[in-house]
């Protein structure tokens, strides 16, 4: 088996050396019953490198991927061009290979690393600071709406219908065993962001206000009001960013009063990789650092006085203050921060914002094209990348009856609201520097089809 | 003991390595010791690695008031600045790519290249977790085969496949535990967790709203079995909705007791959760649904071999026994009577009366990245093959174990073989020696060291987990070199207590870090 290194010479002469007859008599604290003397059946035998590259790539080629279909999903999860050269760092083995830095002596690399992916996601987000990344999106924000309900000691938080419906199912998900109350405005296929229906709603009870910005829908709620409304009653205000491009264009919520930034860093350097491994961004304000999840990575000095980067404040992580910690996370995703922190090393503040200005354009040129179809509107009055737009039927269909014909043409909402029969004739519509005239062409083509 | 490597010294090098003194260079640099400042310094921001066009067209008029007033303050630098950058500063890190990396209950073994390749592979790494699922079959088929590579590896009735580390999937577990006690109509506030736990089972229980007990060790470093039926015993059981159990355990033993642990559990009404850390001493070797396990998460990325990438991303996902499945967190993926496999999200489940799922635990549908590695990892072992993978790991354990319990005390050695990590404290290193020496001695050796101060439940810890991927050869130089820190401790030699020497960075400052903490660059 060409990953085992030891030998049938080298098992002999170590079970001797370890006073063993048979490796089984390593084995002896499990309870006879339990332990399998032939492989277990049902399964097969080892195989080649060749034969096991031959059966992954015959399922990889039973997949349409994106790069060959004109192809506009976003809804959470961006497809955008990927320089080369992240790819080909990020598999370096000095990087890929490594642990958890937990001895910074040997692993300044990824400290450093970390250090700069911080004060990136702080810069992007406008916060004062940033953790060293979460899971992925929808974790972080539920790690967010717990962080806000320790710092206020509150348990009533109040949620925008923007917000992705996964991020909602996640924090019910945990908010029904917490003892957490979670208020989540319903979804309306409305020009207009739920500002004004969360301002109604905020009370001295309200631990955080969540919106995501852009919302589900592509809109853009106005968050300087939000944050005023929130913090009038002494509540924070949460804000989901799920395109992270985005914020090339349109203002950093920290700069509007945010106090908690979270976010989905997958459109940056990751890649689409069908749903994971994604890579959770996480802001906030400096005073907040102890109540913050995940890891930090800090400046500090080394014996001989030169600068240094560590794994720091760790009295709030879980292998210190175990059922006291501030979060149970520990592995989290650093390889997809490396893979973030690249692509931003290479685009630059300018670079990102050059990026969200065609990726803006390029959705112009699509939702003019979509608008003339006779049936079909655009719901947005503001939009980044990505909007919905409202077709004469049921949008699943038409998106199943476009991948036959090869084109992935967006994200039903339907399929992410299946019990809110009001919004089934929504269609996400998501483009990007990737968009080319020809598959806007394309899907204009296949949508009159199939309408 | 090995003969020290010195087939590269240069002639006016001494004995012990130092070298002649020589006077400081003016770059900072010395040969291929580089130094390397941080991205901000190389560049102030304004200019782009990137070609992209000048905005070509306004912004639609809705979005005029929402617009950045400034681009954020971050530089951009062309490719070859980059790939300078990230390549010096990854020769600052060690790695397993580099040499041994033993640590206790991480399993860092080797990572196969060509699960990065086939990861790659377009079909699998350019697909939209929201695409048409009939666009998509082969990747839902590549997910149901790591799932049933995972139910048969355990015995065990369903898998969730969407948490994203082993923290997430202890949770997960935690959560159908809880689902299905709500659904027997009962309230069980607490779950008991051993005081070896990693210290993520007890996070985890709070996270997830319980109540955490501690249940005490023996001295032979397992879980109290008394401890834990007199917990449970005559109706006192009532209000502990499951245990939380590391098998093989942190000390790197078995938990002999399991099948009785688990029946004391179940009469009491509970269920069992295992943490699967250390699967990889038993995979193909013992299957943890026949101890009476109810639910354990799989570390991917430690017995599969997804890389650790400095930290993730990990992957966790959850073997459910019947009692649990039907609680799986959405999405997951199902076999019809055609063996055609199907993923199962929100608007599928009218169609499956069957299903309670209690909710999601993040958008989508879990690791992908890792699933395709992991499946070609077991693809490539086979069954033979990782039945093999627990022989050499536990192999490799015991032969480090006998190897060193001379020269370092060896707490549990005198009970019988260890399982695939061997544990040592410092209580026999001498005067002021602690582990924390050893390790970073372990460092200047050319070694990662191995985990140290835990399991808590020994006074300094030092736990050594080589993997089946160390040759023997390669476990005979890192012995040499524990066998000589040993030696060194016992003589009092000073220069442990400074340790690491050749790095590129000597001991930090912890403290300086936390009381004043400096977590993004100031400019």
């Amino acid at each position: 088996m060409r990953y085992l290194p030891l030998s049938p010479a080298d098992r002999a002469g170590m079970l001797a050396r370890v006073g063993a007859g048979h490796i089984d008599e390593l084995f002896a604290d499990v309870p006879a019953d339990a332990l399998l003397a032939e492989p277990i059946p049902g399964l097969p035998a080892h195989a080649s490198e060749m034969a096991v590259e031959r059966h992954m790539t015959r399922l990889a080629a039973q997949n349409l991927s994106a790069g060959t279909a004109p192809f506009f999903l976003g809804a959470g999860a961006y497809r955008h061009h990927i320089p080369a050269s992240v790819d080909h760092l990020i598999q370096r083995g000095e990087f890929l290979t490594a642990y958890t830095p937990y001895q910074p002596e040997i692993a300044q690399g990824t400290l450093q690393v970390l250090f700069e992916f911080q004060t990136q996601v702080a810069r992007l987000f406008g916060t004062d600071i940033a953790n060293a990344s979460m899971y992925d999106g929808s974790t972080a924000c539920w790690e967010a709406i717990a962080m806000a309900a320790r710092i206020t000691r509150r348990g009533r938080t109040v949620i925008s219908g923007g917000l992705h419906p996964h991020y909602v199912a996640t924090a019910q998900g945990m908010a029904r065993f917490t003892g957490d109350v979670l208020d989540v405005l319903p979804t309306r296929l409305v020009e207009t962001p739920d500002c004004a229906d969360l301002i109604a709603i905020i009370d001295n009870k309200t631990s955080a206000v969540v919106v995501q910005y852009p919302d589900v829908l592509g809109r853009v709620p106005d968050l300087a009001a939000l944050a005023d409304a929130a913090h009038a009653v002494g509540a924070l205000l949460i804000v989901v960013v799920t395109e992270p491009v985005a914020l090339g264009l349109i203002e950093a919520p920290g700069h509007l009063g945010a106090d908690i930034v979270v976010g989905e860093g997958q459109a940056l350097g990751v890649g689409l990789n069908f749903g994971g491994p994604y890579l959770g961004l996480f802001g906030c304000r400096e005073k907040f650092v102890r109540q913050m999840p995940g890891r930090l990575c800090g400046e500090t000095v080394d014996a001989d006085g030169r600068r240094a980067f560590v794994l720091t404040l760790s009295t709030r992580e879980q292998h210190i203050r175990r059922e006291k910690a501030t979060s149970n996370i520990c592995t989290n995703a650093g390889l997809c921060a490396l893979s973030f922190s690249i692509h931003m090393s290479l685009l630059g503040g300018e670079g990102l914002a050059r990026l969200a200005a065609e990726n803006h354009a390029r959705a112009q040129a699509t939702a003019a094209a979509l608008a003339v179809i006779p049936g079909v509107s655009v719901l947005n009055q503001a939009y980044v990348n990505e909007f919905t737009v409202i077709l004469p039927g049921d949008a699943r269909a038409a998106v199943r009856a476009m991948g036959a014909r090869g084109v992935l043409g967006g994200v039903p909402l339907g399929r992410l609201y299946p019990d809110n029969s009001g919004l089934a004739n929504g269609l996400l519509i998501a483009a990007s520097e990737c968009t080319t005239d020809d598959d806007i062409a394309a899907l204009v083509d296949a949508l009159q089809e199939v309408l | 003991m090995n003969a020290p490597n010195t087939a590269g010294w240069r002639p006016e090098m001494t004995s012990n390595g130092a070298a002649t003194p020589l006077p400081a260079t003016a770059s900072g640099d010395r040969g291929l010791a580089l130094e390397e400042p941080l991205i901000f310094e190389l560049a102030a921001p304004g200019g782009t690695g990137v070609d992209l066009p000048e905005a070509s067209a306004a912004p639609v008029a809705g979005l005029s008031r929402h617009l950045r007033k400034t681009p954020p303050a971050l530089p951009g630098l062309s490719e070859p600045e980059v790939v300078r950058h990230y390549t010096r500063l990854s020769r600052q890190n060690y790695a397993i790519d580099l040499g041994p990396f033993p640590l206790g209950s991480c399993t860092m073994k080797h990572n196969p290249r060509l699960n990065e390749r086939v990861a790659r592979l377009p079909g699998f790494a350019d697909i939209h977790p929201m695409q048409p699922r009939a666009t998509v079959p082969g990747a839902i088929e590549a997910i149901a085969q790591l799932a049933d590579w995972l139910m048969v590896l355990t015995g065990m009735a369903g898998v969730a496949l969407s948490p994203k580390a082993g923290a997430h999937g202890e949770l997960c577990g935690l959560l159908a535990i809880r689902a299905a006690v709500e659904a027997r109509g009962e309230d069980r506030p607490v779950v008991l967790v051993p005081t070896s736990a990693h210290g993520t089972n007890p996070a985890t229980a709070a996270f997830a709203g319980f109540r955490v007990e501690a249940i005490p060790a023996t001295d032979d470093g397992r879980v109290d079995l008394a401890a834990l039926t007199a917990r449970l015993a005559d109706g006192a059981g009532g209000d502990v909705a499951g245990v939380m159990i590391t098998n093989p355990n942190t000390c790197g033993l078995f938990e002999r007791d399991m099948p009785a642990i688990s029946a004391a559990v179940h009469a009491a009404g509970g269920y069992v959760y295992c943490d699967g850390a250390n699967f990889n001493a038993i995979v193909g070797r013992v299957r943890p649904g026949d101890l009476g396990v109810d639910a354990m998460h799989i570390n991917l990325h430690k017995t599969f071999s997804t890389p650790h990438g400095g930290g993730g991303p990990g992957s966790g996902p959850v073997v459910l026994s019947d009692r649990l499945a039907a609680y799986a967190p959405l999405p997951f993926v199902r076999r019809d009577d055609d063996g055609v496999a199907h993923l199962v999200e929100e608007e599928d489940l009218s169609s499956l009366p069957g299903a309670a799922p209690f909710g999601r635990m993040a958008a989508f549908h879990g690791q992908m990245g890792m699933f395709v590695r992991a499946l070609a990892y077991m693809l490539s072992h086979g069954g033979d093959g990782l039945a093999q993978v627990a022989n050499d790991a536990v192999l490799n354990a015991n032969y480090v174990l006998r190897s060193l319990q001379d020269v370092l005390h060896a707490p549990f050695a005198d009970a019988g073989p260890c399982m695939h990590e061997a544990l040592f404290t410092d209580d026999e290193l001498g005067e002021g020696v602690t582990t924390l020496d050893i390790a970073k001695g372990l460092i200047d050796e050319g070694f990662h060291p191995m985990t140290v101060y835990f399991p808590l439940v020994v006074h300094g810890a030092m736990l050594i987990e080589p993997t089946e991927t160390e040759s023997r050869a390669g476990l005979d130089r890192f012995i040499s070199s524990m066998r000589s820190l040993a030696a060194r401790a016992k003589a009092g030699d000073p220069s442990l207590k400074t340790a690491p020497h050749y790095t590129p960075r000597r001991r930090v400052d912890e403290t300086l870090a936390a009381r004043k903490p400096r977590l993004v660059w100031q400019g």
